[in-house]
């Protein structure tokens, strides 16, 4: 895990993006995108694949309905078959409600357990910050410098620059360290 | 890249908000330092009253049901109807965020994470009188359906009232989760903020370790997205079940097949004036007047003449099918509502309800926040007497002219009406010292789309000195240099 970085700084989500598709254009390997609120188009302009979540959402959606109508259907017609009104044991429309329901929660639940999971999101987790001001009005880039030469810093400082950065700095980090 | 917005539209951002940092300084300040005198005062009487709540309680659970002013005929009253008001109440905070999200309604961003709050908060006030009026409260666990140890008797799945169970638990937990990967965030940007360790270290607990990154960003708006897809038939499930659990009675007076939509349109009605009740006190505290602007209590204000004039619609459907229908003890189930003995309850409601809103025809009434904040009230009231007129005038008059009674409430039913009201305002006075009121990253994202300064900017850009509605506002060109 490399520990230096250098951060180049944007206070306009226009430039910003902008930057992103130049820099994504050139070929400049980017180690991390941070932004104080969702800018949109700026996942097409870096290049990133689709999440996938919303399928997970589906398959665990089904999961609810599945579980839910086998569980009903297996009480009420097989575990303890009981007439209520006259109506048949397995009473499909009256199952709708819970089925329902449970396809909801089990999607819900499972979408956000596989978001916390996927982003490393989790009561305790200690992330690196880069810069404070990343969540309040600064969108930044963060390039892994650990090991590259002078030369290659300043090529990525102009690069930056010439993108319309307003602040560049360079962080290092010792291992374990975050906040 | 912004959605285009039109710059004759009202801003939704006030005129004096001209960056980022000053979002987040205003918007995490109420969170910060100690809380104003005014605080205190609504803080301490709220807390006492939610102890009277607790104490309520334990005097129900201690010595029964019997407590309560039910009697024979009139089994189901005010538990029921706080019930239903409460979780009416809950309504609006899921409609705000979901709904308003899939309709791209970009004024929901500066109300949403108090109405989702609130709805929260609602809803564990409601859930509390269920679990009272089953009686021998430390049984409750029966609802769930496990196994019964005595032999294969499992709860019964016919029965709308155990829908209303799953309905609720799920309603819960889903506001809940959608709250709170919200909040997520911003909690982030508070900890970024702050000096102090401990404090940093709180909310970093938090914000989950959140560090906004792209690819963060990405799945929370996918999230957010399908959150709000589910949650949107599910607002409408929850209350439609809550009216089955009266509809699928052979009562006159509950037996219609209007109830659900009814109950659902009633819920958003009585869930708006309650956000506006909040909003307005919230704003005026916490000095929030940029962020909550008299555009989005406009706003608010159109669906609740719309929602107030469906519910009277409703009203008087009931009235007419009652009478078409035919059906002695339905028609007398229905004059007896309407001038019985329980007349006032119904002229309450029907003024509450149905006439004073439509005062938000007007453009001028809409706009005035002193009205607005006075008829929201009538609304919560009307909403309650809405479901006291269902409940009760529905029981008090029985099959049997013999058993026909009348209810009166006690001190207890009072008490834990009155206290889950105290508990409410507590829990959101805490929220609103704790937690951003306002959804910090969200306002960010309209800023540049929909904040006064922008607007100004662009017509500046455009040449045009007036630009249009933007022009009525006297402001600068967005200030680049302020802090940035």
């Amino acid at each position: 895990m490399s520990n230096k970085f250098l951060i180049g700084m944007w206070d306009h989500e226009e430039v910003f993006l902008h930057a992103a598709k130049h820099l994504t254009h050139d070929g400049v390997e980017i180690h991390e995108t941070l932004t104080p609120f969702p800018v949109h188009g700026l996942e097409h302009a870096l290049g990133y694949r689709e999440t996938r979540l919303h399928t997970a959402g589906f398959l665990y959606g089904i999961t609810g309905t599945t579980m839910a109508l086998l569980l009903m259907g297996w009480i009420m017609s097989v575990n303890y078959p009981i007439v209520f009104g006259g109506k048949p044991f397995f009473a499909l429309p009256s199952f709708i409600p819970i089925t329902f329901e449970l396809t909801v929660l089990f999607s819900a639940v499972g979408m956000v357990l596989t978001y916390c999971t996927r982003n490393k999101l989790f009561p305790g987790y200690v992330p690196r910050i880069y810069d404070p001001r990343t969540t309040d009005d600064r969108f930044a880039f963060v390039f892994d410098i650990e090991g590259k030469s002078e030369a290659d810093v300043a090529k990525l400082r102009t690069i930056c620059e010439s993108n319309g950065a307003v602040e560049i700095k360079t962080k290092e980090f010792k291992e374990g360290d975050g906040l | 890249m912004h959605a285009y917005e039109s710059d004759y539209r009202e801003p939704l951002i006030g005129p004096s908000v001209k960056s980022y940092t000053q979002i987040t300084d205003e918007l995490v300040r109420p969170t910060e330092g100690v809380p104003p005198l005014s605080w205190w005062i609504l803080f301490s009487i709220m807390g006492m009253g939610t102890l009277f709540f607790l104490f309520c309680l334990g005097w129900t659970i201690w010595f029964g049901i019997g407590t309560w002013g039910l009697n024979k005929t009139v089994n189901w009253a005010w538990d029921i109807t706080n019930f239903v008001w409460w979780i009416g109440i809950g309504h609006a905070g899921t409609l705000i965020s979901a709904i308003l999200l899939l309709f791209r309604q970009r004024f929901r961003t500066g109300i949403n994470r108090a109405a989702e709050a609130m709805t929260i908060f609602a809803v564990i006030c409601a859930g509390v009188f269920p679990l009272l009026h089953t009686g021998r409260q430390w049984l409750d666990f029966f609802i769930f359906p496990y196994p019964n140890t005595r032999g294969p008797l499992w709860v019964n799945f016919n029965s709308p009232l155990l829908w209303d169970v799953f309905a609720i638990s799920t309603y819960f937990t889903v506001s809940l989760l959608f709250w709170y990967s919200g909040l997520m965030p911003d909690f982030a940007t508070i900890r970024d903020r702050s000096k102090s360790k401990t404090r940093k270290f709180i909310y970093n607990i938090a914000s989950f370790g959140w560090q906004g990154t792209a690819k963060q960003w990405q799945r929370f708006e996918s999230l957010s997205l399908v959150l709000a897809g589910l949650a949107t038939p599910l607002v409408l499930s929850v209350h439609t079940i809550v009216s089955f659990d009266f509809a699928t009675s052979v009562i006159p007076g509950w037996h219609t097949t209007i109830f659900p939509p009814y109950f659902v349109a009633g819920a958003i009605f009585s869930g708006f004036a309650m956000v506006e009740t909040l909003m307005l006190i919230v704003r005026k505290l916490f000095k929030l007047e940029d962020y909550i602007t008299v555009n989005h209590i406009e706003s608010m204000n159109k669906i609740i003449v719309l929602t107030g004039s469906i519910v009277g619609i409703a009203y008087i459907t009931e009235l007419f099918i009652a009478w078409y229908s035919g059906y002695l003890y339905e028609q007398h189930a229905f004059y007896n509502r309407a001038l019985g003995k329980y007349w006032w309850a119904y002229a309450i409601m029907m003024s509450c309800n149905v006439i004073t809103p439509q005062a938000y025809w007007f453009k001028k009434v809409r706009r005035n926040l002193l009205v607005t904040f006075v008829l929201s009230i009538f609304v919560n009231i009307g909403m309650w007497f809405e479901r006291f007129v269902i409940i009760v005038t529905s029981l008090a008059d029985d099959f049997l002219p013999s058993s026909w009674a009348y209810f009166s409430p006690t001190w207890v039913d009072i008490g834990i009406y009155v206290g889950s009201m105290c508990l409410f305002m507590t829990l959101f006075l805490l929220f609103a010292r704790t937690f951003p009121v306002i959804a910090i990253a969200e306002v960010k994202s309209i800023f540049r789309t929909s904040s006064a300064v922008a607007k100004a900017e662009r017509a500046k850009e455009a040449g045009s000195s007036s630009g249009g509605y933007v022009g009525s506002y006297q402001v600068g060109i967005l200030d680049k240099d302020a802090k940035n």
